[in-house]
């Protein structure tokens, strides 16, 4: 993954030293709170339920074997032990201490990361596909863009202070995995008729209170001007996004109000200020990050190895790990690895320490020194050779790590809900685990098949329900705690946002909810057929009627 | 007399500036003797009478956030003195016209953050070309307004062209490969 060069170093660095300062004159009363907000929030710390909470960025989801022993070394000193994946990507802690963040961001800086903008109304955290680099269906790896724009976006002067947050997404595969209609900015890595290399660009996608998949505003960008081009699209936001509400300030609501043409003409008419100026890129900039990420040569293997087909043949249980939790690689005896965050009464995307130790010795033992974190809330080893799956199996199931559960109903994606989060109408991790209680019979699991089921605590969507194929969001309804649920939601190529089926329910309806949803679909569908599917082919009719029948019923019984 | 940060230094300075109450006519409304920054309106409507007093350097004219700078597009060389209003520190819009009016039309003499403008922004505001800094009126004492010019160089070098430095890292120094 990229090393940093003293540049790089030299940047973090004085943003510890700048942040220590803050905080000391904050503590000290002479910067007032209101003035503080803004400063610790584009430092990844809010001031949460119980404690503050810190977002440490993992730009793109890239993360070295020294870097998660570091944070599971911050999780256990400054922490209870544990931190979480966010659904960005990036690692939060819950309960560290506001005198402590300084220190924390100082251990952070020994191993090149930092708490950059991972929230406050700038850029956010760029993010990307977990399996960049690694993947069959990539034409175009997208890290070194990433990269660029990482750089590019730390501290940007005119940027720091947008009307609301924006996010940035790159995919460079044909399976986009980095939900890039679903970002202020979806940047697509794609080639011309010539092969020339460059960008079709999304804007205006976004989930939250108005969940809108973007649009597209220019069908190639040439990659020498994508950072023109993203600076003439922030420049047109920021001076004429909405800053009286909150809820409108999103660069969505304004391609809305504009229209995506009209949008679209406004940043042409900015881009052709700065086209060809100074932040063009070049050829040698880009081959200089692109060498720095110092990927692995990967020692050639045989396509098959027979210890491995020994395993899978004899061990049910490895084989079925296997089919879940491993996944092609482009290079001839190798596969990717996830590791799973999905394990019964834990919430979704929790790590402890001794997770984070144990991830870090299997990707210095089997992954060249390197894991990701995904959106989906878990961790993978890009590269590991077919051969060494069953030792990474066998001690990832001592740690905890291989629930082989990837891409099935108990792999929920969840915010960390009215547990932690001050904003949340209700919480979201109980909802979480009684859904995976309710469904920890394995056979019956790996029938129903690939389902994604997605759970935020409010409005601002931290966990993506409208994409997911089962969506549930917490609501309020007098001061008391209900979930409304949507089905139909989709990321990726066929991205789209899910339906409500009706009235909200109450948190202990909700597996028997998930269980007449599941029963509808096994009933319905055709062979080999996911459950999105059966929901796109049926529509949401059947299943809305069985949900709401089967309530009755079980409300009549009670009486 | 307020005390200012000026290309870097602190500054004792003398301009009022005037802002519009709730009400007020700008076509009659008396300007206070000495140097005054007035509100862009009124520039517009008392413009010929001010032109003179522009190129003397004893008015200048301040802008809102949602105000375009392309309107003084053509009384850029005649003015020594444009400010940008921040209503509230947060409220970004004076980053980027402040990188417009520098960049885009040009214009090279005093550019003066107004408002809510505190020191943790010091940095990112002279970057976009603001070389006066103007806190509210009692905001930092001198003293605290010293300490504040450390805040100019937060970081040492940043990677992206602004304002201040033409070009992008990458342009700027050898960066090496792995
Ligand atoms: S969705 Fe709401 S409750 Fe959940 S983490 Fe985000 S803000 Fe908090």
């Amino acid at each position: 993954m990229y090393q940093y060069d003293e540049y790089d170093q030299r940047i973090v660095d004085e943003r510890v030293a700048q942040f220590r300062d803050q905080t000391s004159r904050y503590l000290s009363g002479e910067l007032s709170e209101d003035e503080f907000r803004p400063l610790r929030l584009q430092n990844g710390l809010y001031i949460q339920r119980y404690a503050p909470m810190l977002r440490v960025a993992v730009p793109y989801g890239n993360l070295r074997s020294d870097q998660l022993r570091m944070l599971g070394h911050i999780a256990r000193k400054y922490d209870r032990g544990y931190a979480h994946v966010s659904t960005r990507q990036n690692i939060q802690y819950n309960w560290p201490k506001l005198e402590d963040v300084p220190e924390i961001l100082g251990l952070l800086s020994s191993v090149q990361m930092h708490a950059i903008q991972t929230s406050g109304n700038c850029i956010r955290n760029v993010t990307a596909d977990p399996f960049a680099g690694v993947a069959g269906d990539e034409h175009i790896d997208p890290r070194p863009w990433c990269e660029i724009v990482r750089q590019w976006s730390t501290f940007h002067p005119e940027f720091a202070f947008l009307p609301r947050k924006f996010k940035i997404a790159v995919n460079g595969a044909e399976h986009d995995r980095a939900i890039i209609r679903a970002h202020d900015i979806g940047l697509d890595l794609i080639r011309d008729a010539g092969g020339n290399i460059g960008f079709r660009v999304l804007v205006g996608g976004g989930l939250g209170r108005t969940p809108i998949i973007g649009e597209e505003v220019s069908s190639f960008v040439p990659w020498q001007q994508i950072l023109n081009y993203c600076e003439a699209v922030l420049r047109v936001y920021n001076l004429h996004g909405r800053r009286d509400n909150a809820y409108k300030a999103r660069i969505k609501i304004l391609v809305k109000a504009l229209g995506v043409e009209e949008f679209a003409r406004q940043v042409e008419a900015e881009f052709v200020h700065l086209k060809d100026g100074p932040s063009t890129l070049t050829q040698a900039e880009i081959e200089r990050v692109a060498s720095r990420f110092d990927d692995p040569e990967l020692p050639p293997e045989p396509a098959h190895s027979e210890a491995h087909a020994a395993h899978l043949a004899s061990n049910k249980a490895f084989a079925t790990w296997v089919g879940r939790n491993v996944r092609a690689h482009k290079t001839e005896g190798y596969a990717s690895v996830v590791l799973s965050l999905k394990t019964h009464g834990v919430a979704p995307g929790d790590i402890t320490a001794e997770q984070f130790d144990t991830a870090a010795d299997l990707a210095d033992r089997y992954a060249f020194g390197e894991a990701r974190s995904t959106h989906e809330q878990n961790l993978v080893l890009a590269s590991v050779r077919q051969a060494d799956l069953y030792e990474v199996w066998q001690q990832a199931r001592a740690a905890g790590l291989a629930s082989p559960n990837i891409g099935l109903l108990t792999d929920i994606i969840a915010c960390p809900g009215g547990d932690f989060c001050a904003l949340a109408n209700a919480k979201s991790i109980p909802i979480a685990t009684a859904i995976q209680a309710r469904f920890d019979d394995l056979d019956y699991l790996h029938d129903i098949g690939e389902i994604e089921v997605n759970i935020s605590g409010c409005m601002n969507a931290c966990g993506h329900h409208h994409v997911g194929h089962i969506g549930v969001l917490g609501v309020d309804k007098n001061g008391s705690e209900w979930y409304q649920v949507t089905i139909g939601g989709d990321q990726g190529n066929q991205a789209a946002l899910g339906k409500v089926i009706g009235p909200s329910f109450a948190a202990a309806e909700m597996p028997d909810v998930i269980s007449s949803l599941i029963n509808t679909y096994t009933d319905n569908r055709h062979p080999d057929e996911r459950f999105i599917d059966t929901v796109r082919r049926i529509g949401i009719e059947p299943f809305k009627t069985r949900v709401y029948a089967e309530r009755e019923q079980r409300k009549e019984a009670h009486v | 007399m307020s005390d200012i940060i000026k290309r870097g230094k602190l500054h004792t300075d003398d301009w009022t500036i005037v802002r519009q109450a709730e009400g007020e006519d700008i076509a009659s409304l008396e300007l206070p003797a000495g140097r005054v920054i007035v509100p862009l309106p009124l520039w517009l409507a008392r413009r010929d009478s001010l032109l003179a007093k522009a190129e003397a350097g004893v008015v200048g004219v301040w802008l809102a956030g949602d105000e375009d700078p392309a309107t003084l597009a053509d009384d850029l060389l005649r003015l020594q003195l444009i400010a940008i209003d921040f209503p509230k520190f947060a409220d970004g819009r004076g980053y980027s016209i402040a990188t417009l009016l520098r960049t885009r039309y040009g214009y090279a003499d005093e550019l003066r953050a107004i408002g809510d403008v505190l020191r943790d922004q010091f940095f990112y505001l002279s970057r976009c070309g603001f070389d006066a800094l103007q806190p509210k009126e009692g905001k930092y004492t001198r003293v605290q307004l010293e300490a504040a010019l450390a805040s100019l160089n937060d970081f040492s070098e940043p990677y992206q062209a602004a304002v201040d430095r033409a070009e992008p890292l990458f342009r700027r120094r050898p960066r090496e490969a792995a």
